[in-house]
């Protein structure tokens, strides 16, 4: 690992180049959330016989959005307008720091997994304080549903992610993408398995897919994350859609990356970096289509269920750092 | 230490002013010589922590037979330099928050003698001097929680418990001690710290187990906790905020105090049962935290949560000391206690919100608040960064020491023993659900207190409260904002603390900077690039929604209705309370919570079929004190029933009484 390290140390691009990659995996990221979505709506419509609307429909969505006006509620405060920047700026936080395309992005030093973990957490918490800033019924509902759900999936994305931490014995993103890369045989280690299967869990109640939530539903009381930005439209609603997507991008690219590191630029180069795009969208692609057809053959769980669902999930993560402990 | 003396006296002639003033001087004299006392505190705290020089001072004249002793060292410092910091706030705030009804005598002389108490404690060097401190503590601080005793009852049930619990740990705190400097052979801790190595196990476990009980009675830690939720709320919101910020942070003291520092770190089980302590208490009060829906009564909780951290931190540090890991001990302690001076920060801040919100609008109810940041913007503004704060998000100094916490738990799993990695598992998990639980109890007290339409007509007629109330509340925030981005400035204080809190603890190799790095541990943050990160991206993010309608006219948000799903009027009875909002998670948690409900439906007389009324009825009591607490209450009174029948006025009675008694002593003594 050493020697990878000070491999990945000698070929030390220089810091407009790393801030150059952190802004392309922005670029990336934020382009590529809607387009995973877009791609999950296609697999479930295939699945499910129908042709559905094409990949690019949520690129399309947001150019809509973004030209129509803002309106927001009567009683509303700074935090309605604030929430959906909030989300987007971490959103774009997040994956300027996280290793996407190449292993040095722009702060490699500051690129932690739990500042991530906290990014994902302070969007979270941006857009449920926005679902309570108007005042009604459906949006402080949709917050609080929203934050039952976040606290205990935001513990178990924390305890998997700390499974591979602990493996690394670093929290520094880059270091635990360089040891996987070193360590091929890591990927059948039961304790990568176990955090595999949590994170999976996590990756979709954060998200909100179906088994946790109906992205697709147009009940009001059914919902979860459709109710908290129910009162947002017009250029608010597209940053907010804009945001959730890349949450989805920046988590399954994460999970891609510390689970499949192959492909990633560590060099830096041009050419690396391309490399690093193709392969990252492709492994993004690929556990998108999972999820996509998970949803198709599960049905939405009862509210209070769900919590079942993550616990069960922070127990699979405490069960893979304690493996790692054991097996070290 | 003549800076802290000085601070010393003129925090004890404020509590002078504030007893013998006229009504209309009293507040302002007192809170500004307490403002002074300090800022002088301060000054000679960061001497110690930025020098590491340790200073004495023996009296024989102050205290008969033993004489007083006082010694500033880099541990006692940072929790002295802490509490002058949350005082200096309090002192502020307090002229603003006691402005609106002349304070009693009383309430004015108290707030300024249980500061000089608080920061008397951490400086005392023997056990007498040490015990008459933490027991003047006691005293102040249950005359100043009593302050409004007349207006509200519940004051009085939340004294008599806070008392009781006071008293008990403080007499096993006593005895701990005088257990030591018997065996020690002196009172001084200099003397008994040159003991360490040759006190027996039993003996020195019997006076750890003892103090621990005490000790963590004060800093809160589950089961010993009831007080907490009764007195911080019951208390003015300065007191609040000292009890909360401060005076809890002695218990942490306390611990290191005497296991870390004059037992020397002792058996590693100690420190495994204070982990143990902190894991359930930070899973007890978060979860509770997160139901509660009276505003002081959830930052209550919050703190029983913090302090679980805390100790958390301080068990893991031991069990790796024990266990020869001097370096990673030094770094969990390190967190520990850098966690410790942002709790007292943000939770200062938080109880000066709450405080401001019951000046405006007379109630801690979340269920009846709500519509406050259009009605009192800058107090919104400044409880939502300590609210921000102990949600831990970046860029803020929650997330820096939470951060360095799950590093250094992180790191302490090298130490390869089955029992401290046990300790650490159990840590991070309970670090890592507190930590959604406490985001969840603070979108709440945010999001519905503040958020919203009010709820009441009292909400609805709240004004923004007074200056000197906001520049309180505005230096924590100041604090919490510092810290949060350039954590790394206090690290070298921190260090030094750490490294007396263990005898012979050695300082950890935190690169010195502006974030955090851990240097051969690798890792870092650098939380100022973050908060740069994200102004950049919400500026860039905003230019682009401002530019990209075509319209010149629809580049401005607009305003209309909410969405009613069709209905036309939205009023404040549709909205949803704090009550609803946590009932999921309380549904969730039922096992620890055992909420009290029921629900009563009345039918008319003509029919069973038609509903009169509906009333549903709920209420969250602690369950450990149900459990625990109540069937010792009963016996004690049923005792005192019994008790009462012997003496019945009978001056027969009295006589043989006392005859008895007499030929009973003399029985023993012969």
């Amino acid at each position: 690992m050493t020697a990878t390290l000070a491999a990945l140390g000698a070929a030390s691009p220089g810091i407009w180049a790393r801030i150059g990659a952190s802004v392309l995996q922005v670029a990336a990221v934020a382009t590529g959330g809607p387009l995973l979505l877009g791609l999950m709506g296609k697999v479930r419509a295939r699945a499910e016989g129908r042709v559905g609307p094409p990949v690019t429909q949520g690129l399309r969505d947001l150019r809509k959005l973004i030209r129509k006006e803002a309106i927001r509620a009567e009683h509303t405060s700074a935090v309605s307008g604030l929430a959906p920047l909030v989300l987007v700026a971490s959103g774009a936080m997040g994956a300027a720091v996280t290793p996407l395309v190449t292993t040095r992005p722009a702060i490699a030093g500051g690129a932690d997994v739990f500042v991530v973990v906290y990014l994902l957490l302070m969007g979270s918490v941006a857009l449920a304080l926005g679902g309570l800033d108007a005042g009604t019924a459906f949006g402080g509902m949709g917050s609080s549903r929203a934050m039952t759900i976040g606290a205990i999936s935001e513990p178990a994305l924390l305890v998997a992610i700390l499974a591979l931490a602990v493996q690394a014995h670093s929290s520094n993103l880059p270091d635990i993408v360089a040891a996987s890369l070193a360590h091929p045989g890591w990927l059948a280690s039961p304790q990568r398995l176990l955090a595999l299967v949590a994170l999976v869990v996590v990756v979709i109640a954060e998200t909100g897919r179906i088994p946790v939530d109906n992205p697709s539903t147009h009940l009001e009381l059914t919902m979860i994350h459709e109710a908290m930005i129910l009162e947002y439209a017009g250029t608010d609603l597209a940053l907010v859609t804009l945001g959730e997507a890349m949450r989805l991008g920046l988590l399954l690219g994460l999970v891609a990356n510390l689970f499949f590191p192959w492909g990633i630029g560590g060099s830096g180069g041009p050419l690396a970096v391309l490399v690093g795009l193709v392969a990252l969208g492709a492994k993004a692609a690929a556990i998108a289509t999972l999820i996509a057809l998970v949803e198709v053959s599960t049905a939405k769980v009862r509210l209070f269920r769900v919590p079942e669902l993550l616990a069960g999930g922070f127990v699979l993560a405490v069960v893979a750092v304690t493996t790692g402990l054991v097996a070290r | 230490m003549t800076a802290y003396l000085i601070g010393i006296g003129t925090a004890g002639l404020a509590a002078l002013v504030g007893a013998a003033l006229p009504a209309r001087h009293r507040l302002p004299g007192a809170a500004a010589l307490s403002a002074a006392a300090c800022l002088a505190v301060l000054v000679g705290a960061v001497h110690v922590l930025a020098s590491g020089h340790t200073s004495g001072l023996h009296t024989a004249q102050v205290l008969p037979l033993t004489g007083v002793d006082l010694s500033l060292d880099p541990l006692g410092a940072l929790f002295i330099a802490t509490t002058a910091g949350v005082g200096l706030a309090a002192s502020w705030y307090s002229v603003g928050y006691g402005a609106h009804a002349t304070p009693s005598r009383t309430a004015t002389a108290m707030l300024p003698a249980f500061l000089a108490t608080l920061l008397l404690v951490p400086a005392a060097a023997s056990v007498a001097t040490f015990m008459v401190a933490w027991e003047l503590m006691a005293l102040t601080s249950l005359l100043a929680l009593l302050t409004d005793h007349r207006r509200r009852p519940e004051t009085r049930d939340a004294a008599q418990w806070y008392a009781a619990m006071t008293h008990i740990g403080a007499a096993a705190i006593l005895l701990g001690l005088v257990l030591l400097a018997d065996h020690a052979g002196g009172q001084t801790f200099a003397t008994i710290a040159s003991h360490r190595g040759r006190l027996s196990v039993p003996l020195s476990s019997t006076v750890f187990v003892l103090t621990l009980f005490g000790f963590a009675s004060k800093a809160g830690a589950v089961p010993l906790h009831v007080w907490l939720p009764r007195a911080h709320p019951e208390a003015p919101s300065p007191v609040s905020a000292l009890m909360s910020g401060a005076m809890v942070n002695l218990g942490v003291y306390g611990i290191l105090r005497v296991g870390g520092d004059l037992l020397g770190g002792g058996q590693s089980w100690w420190w495994v049962v204070i982990a143990a302590l902190g894991v359930v208490s930070a899973f007890f009060g978060a979860v509770h935290a997160a139901a509660s829906t009276d505003t002081k009564r959830l930052l209550a909780y919050s703190t029983v949560d913090n302090m679980g951290l805390v100790l958390i931190g301080i068990g893991a540090a031991g069990a790796l000391a024990a266990g020869g890991e001097r370096m990673l001990a030094g770094l969990v302690l390190l967190a520990a206690l850098f966690h410790l001076v942002n709790h007292a920060l943000f939770k200062g801040l938080l109880f000066f919100g709450a405080g401001a919100v019951q000046h405006a609008t007379g109630t801690r109810d979340l269920d009846r608040l709500g519509g406050l940041a259009r009605r009192m913007p800058a107090t919104t503004a400044l409880f939502g960064i300590g609210a921000l704060s102990i949600g831990a998000l970046p860029g803020l100094n929650g997330f820096a020491s939470e951060w360095l916490l799950l590093e250094g738990l992180l790191h302490g799993f090298a130490s390869r023993s089955a029992v401290t990695d046990a300790t650490l598992l159990a840590g991070v998990a309970a670090l890592a659900i507190t930590g959604g639980l406490t985001a969840t109890a603070f979108v709440k007290a945010l999001g519905v207190g503040f958020l919203g339409q009010p709820r009441s007509e009292r909400a609805r007629g709240a004004r923004e409260v007074g200056p000197s109330m906001l520049a309180g509340m505005g230096l924590l925030a100041g604090g919490c904002v510092v810290l949060g981005v350039v954590p790394g400035v206090a690290l070298p204080a921190l260090d030094r603390a750490a490294a007396a809190g263990f005898a012979g603890g050695a300082p950890t190799t935190l690169r010195v900077g502006l974030g955090l790095d851990l240097a051969s541990l690798h890792g870092a943050i650098e939380p100022a690039l973050l908060v740069e990160g994200l102004l950049a991206g919400i500026v860039v993010a905003w230019g682009v929604i401002r530019l990209a309608p075509r319209r010149a006219e629809l580049r401005r948000p607009r305003r209309a209705e909410a969405w009613g799903c069709g209905r036309e009027l939205q009023t404040a009875r549709m909205e949803i309370t704090a009550t609803s909002f946590a009932e999921p998670l309380q549904r969730v948690f039922a096992d620890v919570l055992r909420p009290d409900r029921d629900l009563e439906v009345t039918h008319t007389v003509e029919s069973a079929y038609v509903t009169q009324a509906v009333s549903y009825y709920q209420r969250v009591d602690d369950a450990v004190e149900r459990v625990a607490y109540r069937p010792v209450i009963g016996a004690v009174s049923w005792w005192g029933r019994l008790a009462r029948r012997v003496p019945n006025g009978s001056v027969h009675r009295y006589l043989a009484f006392g005859f008895a008694a007499l030929v009973l002593i003399l029985v023993v003594l012969a």
